[in-house]
């Protein structure tokens, strides 16, 4: 069951603003979703080997080689505001 | 009440390898360039773009973990570990949960009276973050993603660790080997190699863990040495005053000395591991761990142990020479030139070390080849400089490149044994001195030295000082 304090903890993790009005609605479509993706849990799987991947693939590795990077006015060209060649965010102290 | 309590530590090293480029992407991996300047869609987490390894990054990954006494897993993969913050532009770091490049090693150290094992319980692969600038005033933070994408290996100790002083130690023993494998510049001021530490203290005999907390921005061992054992005293005021230990992130505040707690909303992580579905898992053989394992070079301790059983050093003169994988090469490649190691081992740790220092270069920027210096050595050995002015030869053949020989003639620093020619200095420095010459007289040789040492700073170093001693000696007695 899904409360809105875990809606309110996980739009806290991804930084997100949840209006209070909000808030009901968006928990009985995350129990929703949950509860879906629940039945999966009724599954056997005693006998089965965690999939690491859904594509059967492995070792695509790469030469360290150099590739040319962009260069800094067209990797800021994407940034809704720069400084100095930084990317300009709000200010964030840790 | 007393209470005698016992102290866990548990550490995490973040190592950045020196591979030519990013983990996932071929940006250039380098320190110090302009801003943004080494990025590209795959390391700015641009919709659309997939990580590719680099395979020089597991190879050193499978290095390290060699090195340090771990199983290599036969099955890694790489996970998504989630965190919100303008430093990791996809909203999560590529590392890895259950499946390390490496776990379960050890590394041995040195305490005082014995040696110990400290086990590591993983070494992982994974990137590094960007780097915030704070501009306070501006109101604003600045992000520069050159070092994002970097290659880390994070490696993780097991709670072994039951000092300050012993979390020191094993950061030394694993700096050491680290450099000896050659997969990171290990430098701390840079950032390319940083730690983090996890402390507790739990009453003596009790098996339970105590709270820990996370101590972190430590740039020096020192640094970390300190920090932990304000922890350590904080954490016993604390529960001897009948408080709790809550577990957070602290930082650590190296100009006022004490740790201090962050926000409790910035450390609120949920991490929610879980694959990374852009990268498929990678398989590594036993033929891969093997052709590693040859490359492996000699590591300092069993350096150390050769170097006191093949050349007969003492521990403490192997001990400075291993410390810098480059002198113990320099060493070596003397000793086949010249029998007398304990003397090259002198002179390594003595003047060519001073050198060094007061120069700032290590051994290979020296201007000085093994040749030349066992060439010097000799040189002393024999007679033909005196001790004294072979170092002053020394400085001379670093600053000009020259042979001892050379140098020694340029100089005209060849030591003087003649009679006749010390004789002259040995009559005016008798005449200049009666009082001492008096009190030789009166049974007290030992004032002989004071006329040997003015007598070898008239001949400009050149006199050969045993010879001067006679001379001094034979003079007075005859008088």
């Amino acid at each position: 069951m899904i409360t809105k304090e875990d809606v309110k903890y996980i739009a806290a993790l991804a930084r997100m603003h949840v209006a209070e009005d909000k808030l009901e609605g968006l928990t009985k479509n995350l129990t929703d979703i949950v509860g879906y993706v629940e039945q999966l849990q009724k599954l056997d799987l005693k006998d089965i080997k965690p999939t690491s991947h859904a594509v059967p693939l492995t070792d695509a590795l790469r030469q360290d080689i150099v590739k040319p990077s962009l260069s800094n006015e067209k990797a800021l060209s994407i940034a809704p505001e720069a400084k100095d060649g930084y990317f300009k965010v709000p200010l964030v102290i840790e | 009440m007393s209470q005698e309590f016992e102290t866990v530590i548990g550490l995490e090293v973040h190592l950045q390898l020196s591979t030519k480029t990013k983990i996932f992407c071929g940006c250039v991996n380098v320190f110090g360039s302009a801003p943004n300047t080494n990025v590209c869609p795959v390391c700015l987490g641009l919709p659309g773009t997939l990580p590719v390894l680099n395979q020089q990054a597991l190879l050193y990954a499978i290095k390290v973990g060699l090195a340090l006494n771990a199983q290599i897993n036969p099955f890694i993969k790489f996970d998504r570990k989630n965190y919100y913050y303008p430093d990791l532009p996809k909203g999560y770091q590529i590392s890895q949960y259950d499946l390390p490049v490496a776990k379960d090693g050890f590394v041995m150290i040195k305490t005082d009276k014995n040696e110990k094992r400290i086990g590591i319980k993983r070494a992982h692969l994974e990137e590094d973050a960007g780097k915030l600038v704070h501009d306070d005033r501006g109101n604003c933070s600045l992000v520069d993603y050159n070092r994002t994408g970097t290659p880390l290996i994070e490696i993780v100790t097991e709670p072994d660790l039951r000092s300050p002083q012993e979390a020191y130690d094993y950061l030394n023993t694993l700096k050491l080997i680290l450099q000896y494998l050659n997969v990171s510049d290990c430098d701390m001021e840079k950032g390319s190699l940083r730690c983090d530490a996890n402390v507790s203290i739990r009453p003596i005999g009790q098996t339970a863990l105590g709270t820990k907390t996370e101590l972190k921005n430590m740039n020096s061992f020192r640094a970390v040495k300190t920090g932990l054992e304000y922890e350590v005293c904080r954490h016993k005021q604390v529960i001897l005053s009948g408080g709790r230990i809550i577990q957070e992130t602290l930082l650590w505040n190296d100009e006022k000395a004490m740790t201090i707690a962050m926000r409790s909303k910035e450390q609120a992580h949920d991490y929610r591991y879980f694959s990374d579905p852009d990268l498929v898992p990678f398989t590594i053989n036993y033929k891969v761990i093997d052709q590693v394992r040859a490359e492996l070079p000699e590591l300092p301790q069993i350096k150390l142990e050769r170097f006191i059983k093949q050349y007969g050093l003492s521990e403490y003169d192997a001990g400075v020479l291993v410390i810098d994988q480059a002198v113990a090469v320099f060493f070596e490649h003397c000793c086949q030139h010249y029998e007398q190691s304990k003397k090259v081992a002198n002179w390594l740790n003595g003047a060519v070390l001073k050198e060094m220092n007061e120069r700032k270069m290590g051994i290979s920027e020296l201007k000085l080849t093994p040749v030349n210096l066992v060439a010097l050595i000799k040189a002393v050995e024999n007679g033909v400089v005196s001790n004294l002015a072979g170092k002053e030869v020394l400085k001379a053949m670093l600053d000009s490149g020259k042979t001892p020989a050379q140098v020694i003639q340029d100089k005209g620093l060849v030591q003087v044994s003649d009679d006749s020619a010390l004789m002259a200095i040995v009559e005016e420095i008798i005449n200049q001195n009666p009082t001492v010459v008096e009190q030789i007289k009166q049974g007290k040789p030992s004032a002989a030295g004071f006329l040997v040492g003015q007598a070898m700073k008239k001949s400009g170093g050149k006199a050969n000082p045993k010879k001067l001693s006679e001379l001094i000696i034979r003079r007075i007695s005859n008088a």
